[in-house]
């Protein structure tokens, strides 16, 4: 008897998206269409390693006959469904998600961030500086992670990450309702005293730099963070012999941060302590 | 009490070489003055001792191409078939008890597998620890709704996911296996068509296993006789299910038995060969599948080819220019032993640190000492280095060179250099041939590519791996022999096949009997030591220990809570650790997951506490792995004073008393220097 049974193979779904038909495999998603097309649909929560939580709103779309406007993240491809992606009331929501974030975080370290607040023509300081629930120093509170609430969206990427979707270490959670929500190592814990085993997973997935390596922080405070001047170059962890894919990225001969890339067949993305910490051996060079 | 400082601990990279002066220091060289001074040993060792007096230690560590040329530097410039590398220590059980049983030496799933499965046995693997980006497969199949199995004498991290803690003694697997083999075939669960097919040797291992009823077992392992028989009959009535093991089966005088009698288990399942259903070696070092595959061991030439084989021979030989000898060489164990004999006298050491990682590593060190050439090429001065004649410093393979590695999936991924070396260090493949070219060879390999196409041309395994293949398929798994098609996820389908000629040879049953751990316990030394490895550190720690981790505590010997209160010890407190070999002072921590008489340790940290000082070197016939994992000691609390001026490293049973107080109830009396290295006996 069988608990897990095999999946059979998928069967092609066609649909209409922004007046054009497209097929996608069932059980994708209107986003995985907009991509396999071509369309340049903004995500925050959105990871191409998790199943999001819908949590930012960036990403709708309008799906026609729908009451709401529809996250194409999460949304499936459903055949016949027609999809537009660009319509005035789409582009509006996006940009008042796009305001709302930035007046009230820090997205100078989100990728792409400025370049979709003028797409959309988004003015977070019309919300006045009293938006923004910025004044808290970044927590350093081990060598390994930086934490800087100042960033962070509430994406839920980190705990998603660190629970079941992936590392089930569970060190990361939502603490706190409401307007008081935030997410904290287990009660508000200082990194050491949590569960966490400093796999790296969650800043993996983080999108805005509110959770970041120590040896990047160290290398933006001190002006040196230079990505011009990096190399990625992927290459296999040194260690046991699951045989992890690390991208290393080398600055000035330093490595300076270890990722993995996230259509890996043998990490997803993820790494362990080792892999992504265990580099310094290499750079004790006289 | 001393206080441990916790933050890294570096290892200095080797920047220029050294050889040994007229006064015996280790002095900085030219490149062309240490080439020559370790050509010359090699040379000199060859012409006064013959070709096998010269032995080579491929590193599990560095790329595939590089092992290809150091085990063709061995055979082909030398003229000997000792070339092995520390898989030895390892997983060289799993090879030898696969390859018996169906010819390859691979674990026959791949982590995909695991995910779609139905049921998985952990068995002595603490792979949450050890492996954990191939733990996060097994996370994704209990998501799925597979059920986790774990066999193991600690109650691990990866136990904690489990559905059901198999938490057997040590050394006892062989009457659990063969209790749930007799269980399925008393159950009438044993999948009969497919043992009549596909397999061998039976009825011999039915009447092997009759004697292990579930109370035998039950008083034998530990384990209740309810939990065996949940085992069996789940692991028999799975449609899929993934049998997966690590170390805790191969690091046993018994090893590869060990490793036939999970086999075994499979083969009366038929949970081999499909996809979802096999079995799983979890490796310990990034290459040391790879290392195996490439020739780098004594018996097999590139390709897993046997070397006995006249074919596969002549092959090389043409392919080579050369005459290659007709008989296995020495494997690590055994060139040790050569070492102590005289019959070794010239070691070409690359990247592996024996002096440490072997068992009884007091003994080791002494048998290096006495050889008469010593070449070590590393990226550390390590305890190893140190003994050398000539150090040569090279590239760390994984991120300064490019090539390949094989994984546990024996999938073949791509290696790139991503920083340049320090100094003038230099390329493995490099270093070797200018050493070849001394001796008379020149090779001149362009690049690692190269290399590659060149053991591609020899090994039909390999065949359709070409670079730029590799670098779009994310890796390919061997083997592969087709340039334009790849082969299924999973090992061994042919077993399933109706047409006998497809079907290929049967695969026998391993007929193999409980032997229990070397090193017994008694009142002497009544705790069984076990060993293995934590999540943040890695082997002998030359490596991770530049690793600042929060994680990190050093060595610390654990015990049992009930342990712990009987000696009246507690947390952190420094205790002298003393088996038949050696003594070490280390400080305790209790885990709940130990059970009385069981205490755990690592190997993590050799220059603070030499936990190797404690194992037993005793090996396994086949594959010539040690019993790592069990040692009997005796744990001592020390009185005030004396935990702070100790060293912590072994007093190597130099004949002085033990400093610390026993409270050891039993015979303390006779200091442990009554018995000399090994007393319970070896192999050999």
């Amino acid at each position: 008897m069988t608990a897990v049974p095999l999946q059979p193979p998928r069967r092609l779904i066609e649909f209409t998206l922004d007046g054009e038909a497209v097929r996608v495999p069932e059980g994708a998603t209107i986003l995985d269409a907009c991509r396999a097309a071509g369309k340049d649909v903004p995500t925050l929560c959105q990871g191409d390693t998790l199943t999001p939580k819908n949590a930012c709103r960036v990403c709708v779309v309008e799906v026609e006959g729908a009451r709401t406007l529809a996250p194409a993240c999460s949304r499936r491809a459903e055949p016949g469904m027609a999809v537009r992606t660009d319509t005035e009331r789409a582009r509006h929501s996006r940009k008042v998600v796009l305001e709302l974030l930035a007046s009230s975080v820090d997205l100078s370290t989100t990728p792409r961030a400025e370049e979709w607040i003028k797409e959309y023509e988004a003015k977070p300081e019309r919300f006045g500086a009293e938006a923004a629930r910025m004044n808290e120093a970044p927590k350093v509170d081990n060598d390994r992670y930086v934490r800087d609430y100042d960033k962070c969206i509430l994406c839920y990427k980190c705990v998603d990450a660190c629970g079941e979707q992936w590392q089930n270490t569970f060190a990361i959670a939502v603490a706190g309702r409401g307007f008081d929500a935030r997410i904290a190592a287990e009660q508000d814990a200082a990194l050491p005293d949590s569960a966490c085993v400093y796999c790296g997973n969650c800043i993996e997935v983080c999108p805005t730099g509110a959770l970041s390596f120590k040896s990047e922080f160290d290398l933006r405070a001190a002006g040196e963070w230079d990505e011009e001047r990096q190399a990625e170059t992927t290459t296999v962890c040194a260690y046991c012999g699951v045989g992890c894919n690390l991208t290393l990225h080398v600055q000035d001969n330093e490595i300076v941060k270890v990722t993995s890339p996230h259509d890996n067949p043998v990490t997803h993305g993820n790494l362990c302590i080792k892999g992504r910490f265990g580099y310094q051996h290499v750079q004790n060079r006289d | 009490m001393k206080k441990k400082d916790r933050r890294p601990e570096a290892y200095r990279r080797l920047t220029h070489p050294l050889v040994r002066d007229g006064h015996g220091s280790l002095v900085r060289a030219s490149w062309d003055e240490a080439l020559d001074r370790a050509a010359e040993g090699f040379a000199r060792a060859r012409a006064e001792h013959g070709p096998d007096a010269f032995g080579m230690f491929s590193c599990s560590r560095a790329t595939n191409e590089m092992n290809y040329v150091a085990q063709k530097f061995t055979r082909v410039v030398m003229g000997t078939n000792n070339v092995d590398s520390c898989n030895r220590t390892c997983h060289a059980p799993s090879v030898a008890g696969l390859s018996a049983a169906f010819g390859s030496g691979g674990g026959t799933s791949s982590y995909e597998e695991v995910e779609h499965t139905d049921l998985i046995v952990m068995w002595g693997s603490n792979a949450r620890f050890a492996h954990p980006i191939f733990f996060q497969h097994v996370l994704k199949g209990i998501h799925n709704g597979a059920r986790l199995y774990a066999v193991d004498p600690r109650r691990t991290s990866t136990a904690e996911w489990a559905e059901h803690w198999l938490g057997l003694d040590v050394g006892t697997d062989i009457p659990l296996a063969h209790a749930i083999g007799r269980e399925i075939i008393h159950a009438g669960l044993a999948n009969h068509a497919f043992i009549r097919r596909a397999t061998s040797g039976f009825e011999a291992y039915a009447e092997e296993v009759e004697p292990w009823t579930l109370s035998a077992a039950e008083q034998v392992t530990g384990v209740p006789a309810a939990a065996i028989r949940g085992l069996a009959h789940a692991y028999a009535t799975a449609e899929r299910a993934q049998l997966c093991w690590t170390l805790g089966i191969t690091e046993h005088h018994n090893g590869t038995d060990n490793v036939r009698a999970l086999i075994n288990l499979a083969l009366l399942t038929g949970h081999v060969g499909r996809y979802g259903s096999g079995l799983q070696p979890l490796r310990g070092q990034n290459n040391v599948q790879g290392g195996g595959d490439m020739g780098a061991i004594p018996n097999r030439l590139p390709g897993f080819q046997d070397l006995l084989d006249p074919g596969v021979r002549e092959k090389f030989e043409s392919a080579w220019s050369t005459v290659i000898r007709p008989r296995y060489g020495r494997n690590l164990t055994e060139m040790f032993e050569a070492m102590e004999s005289r019959e070794l006298r010239a070691v070409y050491c690359i990247g592996e640190n024996p002096a440490q990682s072997e068992a009884d590593s007091g003994q080791a060190m002494r048998r290096l000492s006495a050889l008469d050439h010593l070449v070590v090429q590393d990226i550390f001065l390590t305890k190893t280095a140190e003994l050398a004649d000539v150090v040569l410093p090279a590239t760390a393979a994984w991120c300064e060179t490019d090539g390949t590695t094989t994984n546990s999936e024996r999938r073949v991924q791509r290696v790139r250099k991503a920083v340049e070396p320090p100094g003038e260090a230099r390329e493995d493949i490099d270093i070797i041939c200018a050493l070849a070219a001394r001796l008379g060879h020149d090779w001149t390999f362009a690049d690692a590519e190269q290399v590659w196409d060149e053991l591609r041309s020899v090994s039909p395994e390999h065949y359709g791996m070409t670079y730029d293949r590799l670098a779009e398929h994310q890796g390919i798994q061997w083997p592969c022999p087709s340039l334009d098609r790849i082969e299924p996820s999973y090992l061994h389908g042919r077993l399933w096949e109706a047409d006998p000629a497809r079907r290929g040879p049967r695969a026998p049953f391993g007929i193999v009997r409980h032997d229990p751990p070397v090193d017994p316990t008694d009142e002497e030394y009544p705790i069984r030591l076990t060993t293995g490895r934590r999540l943040d550190s890695y082997n002998t720690g030359v490596q991770s220990g530049s690793l600042a981790s929060p994680l990190r505590r050093g060595e610390m010997v654990e015990l049992c809570p009930e342990d712990a209160a009987r000696l009246g010890v507690v947390t952190g407190e420094e205790v002298r650790i003393a088996s038949r070999r050696g003594a070490v002072v280390a400080p305790v921590w209790v885990d709940p997951g130990l059970r009385p008489g069981l205490a755990f340790m690592t190997m993590h940290f050799p220059d603070e506490v030499d936990t190797n000082s404690l194992t037993i070197e005793a090996n396994c016939p086949i594959a010539g792995t040690a019993e790592f994992k069990a040692s009997a000691i005796r744990v001592e609390k020390l009185t005030g004073g004396t935990a702070a001026g100790e060293q912590p490293t072994g007093d190597k049973l130099t004949g002085e008393q033990p400093t610390g107080d026993r409270i050891q109830s039993a015979t303390a009396t006779t200091a442990a220097s009554t018995q000399p290295t090994a007393a319970a006996g070896r192999g050999e």
